[in-house]
């Protein structure tokens, strides 16, 4: 195809499934926070950095294991977002969204500021888990196992949170609070709780993907920040608040990212934003949007 | 009439500080930079403040200009002016073409395509080869007005920067108070309710977004020529987060509040980039939390509620 070998092409798509899978991982969260509080969550890139150093952090200050940090980090960072959600946030319901937006923002440089101070810009490197050391011989190219993992967990929290919201009486109740809270309110449920306890599941999701991250990635203080315009640009094509358009568009425009690396290079780092300005111009609400 | 005279004796005071401030030993260099980012805030206030497009990639025309208009006048020796026109015809041209596909969109809409479309902007400026990649253009020659004014000296330069500033701020006032700015408040107010008027709504928000995007332009290449260097910084998403908060922290759709705004953030910025550090970024961060969640007017927005309030008129 195109001269290129075969080879390089699978080799790509590979890589591509494991960064589509952190895609979906992020845009995932952005979306459940976008469906029921209407807002557009610009620290979630943050939430991710975070995720990453609290594994980190947890390693080298409490010898936290990798399989323990999976569930504690998310856990701490999610209850950063509940305080954030209870002080901030909750106040701005009832104003434009956009304040919602320049909101977290703002809480994202704050996150990253003070992290920049206490570990300074450069990368820290988390170890590869014991039991998911070694590779995996493909015959098209060796990938390693933990790479392999991480796109099986990805994209089996992303089912399971899928199959929650769609399928469950809980996701039932949350989507029912989405169209009118008032009325599910009338019912006896506690909406506010509901609005804070999703936010708070919504970042840990983000946290999450960190934990996930930081043994292939660089754990650094702006290693969220520029990821999360590219999840913003992800979530614009699958079609705001739309749970599968953000799993689906997630990992298709990993798959696409790496194909460009292999047809064009230089044009891998805006080929996303080059998609979302073709969906947009043909189809203005998102490829799964509902508008 | 109080309010009015009161305008007009807070504009005497600050031209008189304007023009007077270089010769009372206040450094020209950050006098310019002050002036600089207000003019890109003023800019963006059209956008924000008179038409609610909250736009999250403004960096992308400020730092494509800075970049176009350094490049032809150190590389291929262009003059200064000449050197500018070019910068803010790309920035009209970039603003054109993000602008088109951006207006499709409200709200938080738009703000997510323009800070995905600026993001482009910023790796075509990291990987081209002109812009001189992480390094950035570096000794940019400050060159003269048609070869008749020299702008070497500091204190020249200062008052070709003002000139240019006062002439946009007029420019901006005489759009918002034309009929053309009160449609752009129309539609800020109530958009669909503009479009059953009648308005072509897509052409007025374009034409908005152009005009914003070419000023934020003129902006960016007098910061080059200023400086004397044009960087990946003034293409970066952070950039385009000051002048957000330049704005909203004077406060958006007000007159006076971006100047108010650029002069607190340059200062802040300049005072305490050399004493704090990477903590700069948590206390920009705080005010935008506090902004958001305490006045959401700006100081200036709020002043004038207050005005308003006394004389038993609903604030706008």
């Amino acid at each position: 195809m195109l001269g290129i070998p075969l080879p390089a092409i699978l080799g790509q798509l590979t890589l591509g499934l494991v960064n589509g899978s952190f895609y979906a991982l992020l845009s995932l969260g952005l979306a459940v926070i976008f469906g029921l509080l209407g807002i557009v969550n610009f620290a979630h890139g943050a939430f991710y950095m975070l995720g990453a150093f609290a594994a980190y952090i947890g390693l080298q200050a409490f010898g936290v294991n990798y399989w323990f940090a999976l569930l504690l980090a998310p856990a701490a960072v999610g209850l950063i977002g509940v305080v954030i959600e209870r002080l901030f946030l909750r106040r701005l319901y009832s104003q434009d969204p956009l304040y919602g937006l320049l909101l977290t923002f703002g809480v994202a440089l704050i996150a990253e500021g003070i992290m920049r101070n206490q570990f300074g810009s450069s990368g820290k490197s988390y170890p590869v888990p014991e039991l998911l050391r070694g590779v995996l011989h493909l015959g098209f190219m060796v990938l390693p196992i933990y790479r392999a993992w991480v796109v099986l967990a990805s994209l089996s929290v992303c089912g399971v949170t899928w199959f929650l919201i769609e399928r469950t009486r809980l996701g039932a109740t949350l989507r029912a609070a989405t169209e009118n809270a008032r009325l599910v309110q009338a019912f006896g449920i506690n909406v506010p709780l509901l609005v804070t306890l999703t936010y708070g599941a919504g970042v840990a999701l983000a946290a999450l993907a960190g934990v996930l991250a930081a043994p292939v990635v660089q754990v650094s203080p702006l290693m969220g920040s520029s990821l999360v315009i590219v999840v913003f640009a992800v979530v614009v094509i699958g079609g705001m608040g739309s749970i599968i358009g953000a799993i689906l568009s997630g990992v298709g425009l990993g798959l696409i990212e790496g194909l460009t690396k292999v047809i064009y290079p230089e044009a891998s780092n805006i080929v996303v934003f080059v998609i979302m300005a073709l969906v947009l111009i043909w189809r203005p609400a998102g490829l799964f949007g509902k508008e | 009439m109080r309010v009015r005279s009161g305008t007009a004796v807070i504009y005497s005071l600050l031209g008189i500080l304007a023009i007077t401030a270089p010769l009372a030993g206040v450094y020209p260099v950050f006098l310019m930079k002050l002036l600089c980012f207000a003019m890109f805030a003023c800019a963006f206030n059209l956008l924000l403040g008179y038409t609610k497009m909250l736009s999250f990639g403004h960096a992308a025309y400020f730092g494509s200009s800075a970049y176009v208009t350094g490049w032809l006048v150190s590389v291929h020796g262009w003059g200064t002016i000449f050197g500018t026109l070019a910068g803010v015809a790309v920035a009209m041209l970039l603003g054109l073409v993000i602008g088109a596909i951006a207006v499709r969109r409200q709200g938080i809409y738009f703000a997510m395509i323009t800070l995905a479309l600026s993001q482009v902007v910023f790796f075509i400026c990291l990987q081209a080869g002109f812009t001189g990649g992480e390094n950035g253009l570096q000794g940019i020659p400050r060159g003269s007005v048609f070869g008749i004014v020299d702008l070497g000296s500091d204190v020249t330069m200062y008052y070709f920067v003002l000139a240019l500033f006062l002439l946009v701020y007029g420019f901006i006032r005489r759009i918002v108070r034309s009929p053309f700015g009160h449609v752009l408040r129309a539609i800020r107010e109530n958009e669909p309710r503009a479009v059953s008027l009648g308005y072509k709504v897509d052409r007025y928000k374009l034409l908005a977004f152009v005009l914003s995007a070419s000023l934020a332009g003129l902006a960016g290449s007098l910061k080059a020529l200023i400086l004397g260097f044009a960087t990946l910084t003034d293409v970066s998403q952070g950039t385009s987060g000051e002048v957000i908060l330049m704005t909203l922290l004077g406060g958006s759709g007000t007159f006076l509040g971006p100047l108010l705004g650029a002069g607190i953030v340059v200062t802040l910025e300049e005072y305490l980039s050399d004493r704090v550090g990477a903590w700069v970024s948590v206390i920009i961060g705080g005010i935008f939390v506090a902004c958001v969640m305490v006045f959401r007017r700006g100081f200036v927005g709020e002043i004038q509620a207050r005005f308003a309030r006394r004389r038993g008129v609903a604030p706008e």
